[in-house]
């Protein structure tokens, strides 16, 4: 038997400098300002006199082999073989500056769109969904692609007052953590889970599922080595199920989808804040949701419309107030809004002074 | 392979301008048949409103704890190709940045040995290889160690870190995120790749205040690059800006705590009352620059909903210098874990430890003093914990 080759582990990434283009190489940490060029440009100029060019375009997340083959074609031919992906999965390259505009007409010839820089939407944030998941509430790909599809314009064309960033958790786990987005599009489920008696001895530890719920709305139940639900005590955060696969709460007409908006992490101007609901439930409508589509570009637009230069969505509500947001765009308040969990006291107004409407 | 395979719902999805993913999972599916049926169940899911995929379950390589996600479709007889859909987290770069060579390699490997589909990124920062078989994971392993990759984080373990761009290309950077990036990763990974805390931990740096990475949202130590003095100025360059916008309305006026003012075409700026929030120099990056004296405020306890409530990270030191080997940073993180190992409970974040036992047990153990940039106002409520040596 031939030797086998020495196992390696724990080596980690392999070190950026690998990858660096030479100019980032060269005057990295030397960088003294930079400019938006275009929508999808942006040039920054070291302290040693040097240009780097930046092209941004846009990447569904989920991609094939070939797709990444195609961008490193890309890369190739007018990036020194160099790219990078961003925060918000956009791809980009780094051409010289007579490469910027046949660079740009080869990613539009072949379909891609350029964008995504300075004030408007960039890409979307989001999460596995239906494609991967085993607590979704909704789908993630699905719901993205019907939205985007809708606001592209402000990706590759058109301006907002300032940045808005879209992102989309598939259930209150938030692998994409959206709780301090512009506009946050949440999976949640509205019924409680179900006791699968038949599986629960063998599948889960009792303890540490009654443990699991933030609210106490689980109990054991000896008699069946299984536990009991007070359903009107749980709140559908699906915790019982990560941690007990009998307690199944996915649900095809309590699924949906709920949109928090006015969170940021930028501190520029006021500190990072988080998302706060706007519309408690629209129902899961693959494979457009056009009722959370609509929903979007509608809170998109009366932002557009009502916020002053350089204002986040949650700088614009909080000058106006969160009365005059549900005045202006007419979506309802309801039971669904007042907190009533761990926070709960902080939200509510301890003053006389409001506006009317 | 499904003998069902008409996909009319996600058919639609490959119409319309923005990049659609529908036609990334339809080119792995001329080779893949694992991608094939991805796209058959998925179109199942469309149809019921439900996942199908089963909870996970625990597969891996040999002497990790983590880096493979199990999964397992609920439907294998209807849908074989995806009886397994494991994923594979590959630790990114710091940075995110590749060469072309780097990753043709790796999509050589994922197309031998998996369904060629990807994601760049998951919400971590991993580079993911989506949907492959539990006979698989070892060779994959021996393959992308040999071309010098290595798993990223998943259970409750150090998550994989994630940064900024940092200062190989943004001028804003206070500290070299990349660079504290990968030496934590480095550092700390047996952490990484054997699960033993409590619960998962997250570590992102960014540069500065802007904080391009979140995180204050996704992190539960979150480094923040900033600076302690004067905000770097050129008064020619703000005249030139004067012509292009309002400096009085768009600057001076939106300033959170008043320090500017613009009189006869020169900006002043108090910095004493400064508190670095970055708009000034996030619209006039010409004319103004972050101070010389730089460092990383340390914030703690970020995290989404599950269990008891999302949570934003809080200072808990001001300031801190970060220069290689950043020997300081690590060994405030370990004293970090140490706490959170000896105090929390099963699938209990650091953030809401401090929250059940308070700061004070926190500060204590890892020996920060309490200082005022920690709160926003000092309590009202004069239900106060003295220690008996308090009282002497």
């Amino acid at each position: 038997m031939a030797d086998k080759p020495k196992r390696i582990t724990d080596i980690g990434a392999p070190h950026f400098s690998k990858f660096l283009p030479p100019v980032i190489k060269k005057n990295y940490g030397k960088w003294k300002y930079h400019e938006q060029i275009n929508k999808g440009t942006m040039k920054h100029v070291s302290e040693t006199g040097d240009e780097l060019y930046t092209v941004r375009m846009a990447s569904p997340r989920l991609v094939s082999t070939d797709y990444i083959r195609e961008v490193c074609d890309i890369a190739e031919k007018f990036s020194g073989g160099h790219l990078r992906f961003t925060t918000r999965n956009n791809i980009e390259f780094f051409p010289d500056k007579a490469q910027v505009d046949p660079l740009q007409a080869e990613l539009k010839k072949r379909g891609h769109l350029v964008g995504g820089i300075g004030y408007g939407i960039s890409n979307v944030v989001h999460t596995q969904g239906w494609i991967h998941c085993h607590t979704p509430a909704t789908d993630a790909s699905g719901v993205v692609k019907a939205v985007m599809d809708e606001l592209h314009e402000y990706f590759t064309t058109k301006s907002l007052p300032a940045r808005v960033r879209i992102a989309l958790a598939c259930c209150l786990n938030m692998c994409g953590a959206v709780h301090c987005s512009d506009i946050a599009i949440l999976g949640i489920h509205r019924k409680p889970p179900k006791v699968n008696e038949a599986t629960i001895a063998n599948q889960c530890e009792i303890p540490t599922t009654i443990a699991s719920c933030p609210t106490g709305a689980i109990s054991p139940n000896p008699a069946l080595k299984s536990v009991k639900i007070k359903e009107e005590r749980c709140m559908y955060c699906g915790n019982c199920y990560t941690m007990c696969p009998s307690l199944p709460i996915a649900n095809a007409t309590g699924d949906g989808i709920s949109i928090y908006v006015g969170g940021k992490v930028s501190n520029a101007r006021g500190p990072a804040r988080m998302s706060k609901l706007a519309i408690p439930f629209l129902p899961n409508n693959p494979p457009r949701w056009p009722e959370v589509v609509q929903a979007v570009k509608h809170l998109v637009e009366v932002y557009a419309k009502n916020a002053h230069k350089h204002e986040r969505v949650g700088e614009w509500i909080e000058r106006i107030g969160w009365e005059r947001f549900f005045t202006l765009t007419g979506i309802p308040f309801t039971h669904m809004h007042i907190d009533d969990f761990t926070f709960a006291r902080e939200t509510f107004r301890m003053t006389p002074t409001f506006k009317w409407e | 392979m499904s003998k069902d395979s008409k996909t009319p719902m996600l058919d639609d999805l490959e119409k319309g301008v923005w990049p659609s993913f529908v036609k990334e999972i339809k080119k792995a599916a001329v080779k893949s048949n694992t991608a094939q049926d991805l796209l058959n169940i998925l179109e199942r899911s469309y149809r019921d409103k439900v996942t199908h995929w089963k909870h996970g379950g625990i597969v891996g390589v040999l002497g990790y704890g983590g880096g493979v996600i199990g999964r397992y479709c609920d439907l294998p007889e209807e849908y074989p190709g995806v009886a397994h859909f494991h994923t594979v987290r590959i630790n990114q770069p710091a940075g995110f940045y590749y060469t072309a060579s780097a990753l043709r390699e790796l999509m050589d490997i994922w197309d031998k040995y998996g369904s060629g589909l990807t994601n760049f990124h998951g919400s971590t920062g991993d580079l993911v290889l989506l949907g492959t078989q539990t006979d698989k994971l070892e060779a994959i392993f021996a393959e992308i160690t040999a071309k010098g990759w290595d798993l990223g984080g998943s259970g409750s373990c150090l998550r994989t870190p994630s940064c900024c761009a940092g200062m190989s290309r943004c001028e804003f950077a206070c500290i070299d995120s990349m660079e504290i990036c990968d030496t934590l990763t480095h550092k700390f990974q047996d952490e990484l790749h054997r699960p033993a805390f409590p619960y998962k931990f997250k570590i992102k740096v960014s540069g500065c205040a802007n904080d391009c990475t979140a995180a204050v949202a996704r992190a539960d130590l979150s480094i923040i690059g900033t600076w302690r003095d004067s905000i770097q100025m050129d008064q020619a360059e703000v005249k030139n800006y004067s012509t292009k916008m309002n400096i009085q309305t768009e600057i001076v006026d939106m300033c959170p705590t008043k320090c500017m003012s613009f009189d006869n075409g020169t900006l002043k700026i108090n910095n004493k009352d400064c508190n670095r929030c970055m708009h000034c120099i996030n619209q006039m990056p010409k004319a103004l620059r972050p101070g010389k004296e730089k460092g990383a405020t340390i914030m703690l306890g970020g995290k989404a909903p599950i269990v008891t409530g999302a949570l934003m990270s809080w200072v808990i030191l001001p300031f801190m210098k970060l220069e290689p080997p950043f020997d300081n940073l690590e060994a405030l993180i370990r004293k970090l874990w140490e706490w959170w190992d000896d105090h929390g409970k099963n699938r209990e974040r650091i953030g809401e430890l401090v929250d059940r036992l308070g700061m004070r047990s926190m500060l204590e153990s890892t020996g920060l003093p309490p200082v005022p940039q920690m709160v926003k106002a000092p309590r009202s409520n004069p239900y106060v914990f003295w220690s008996a040596d308090d009282v002497k």
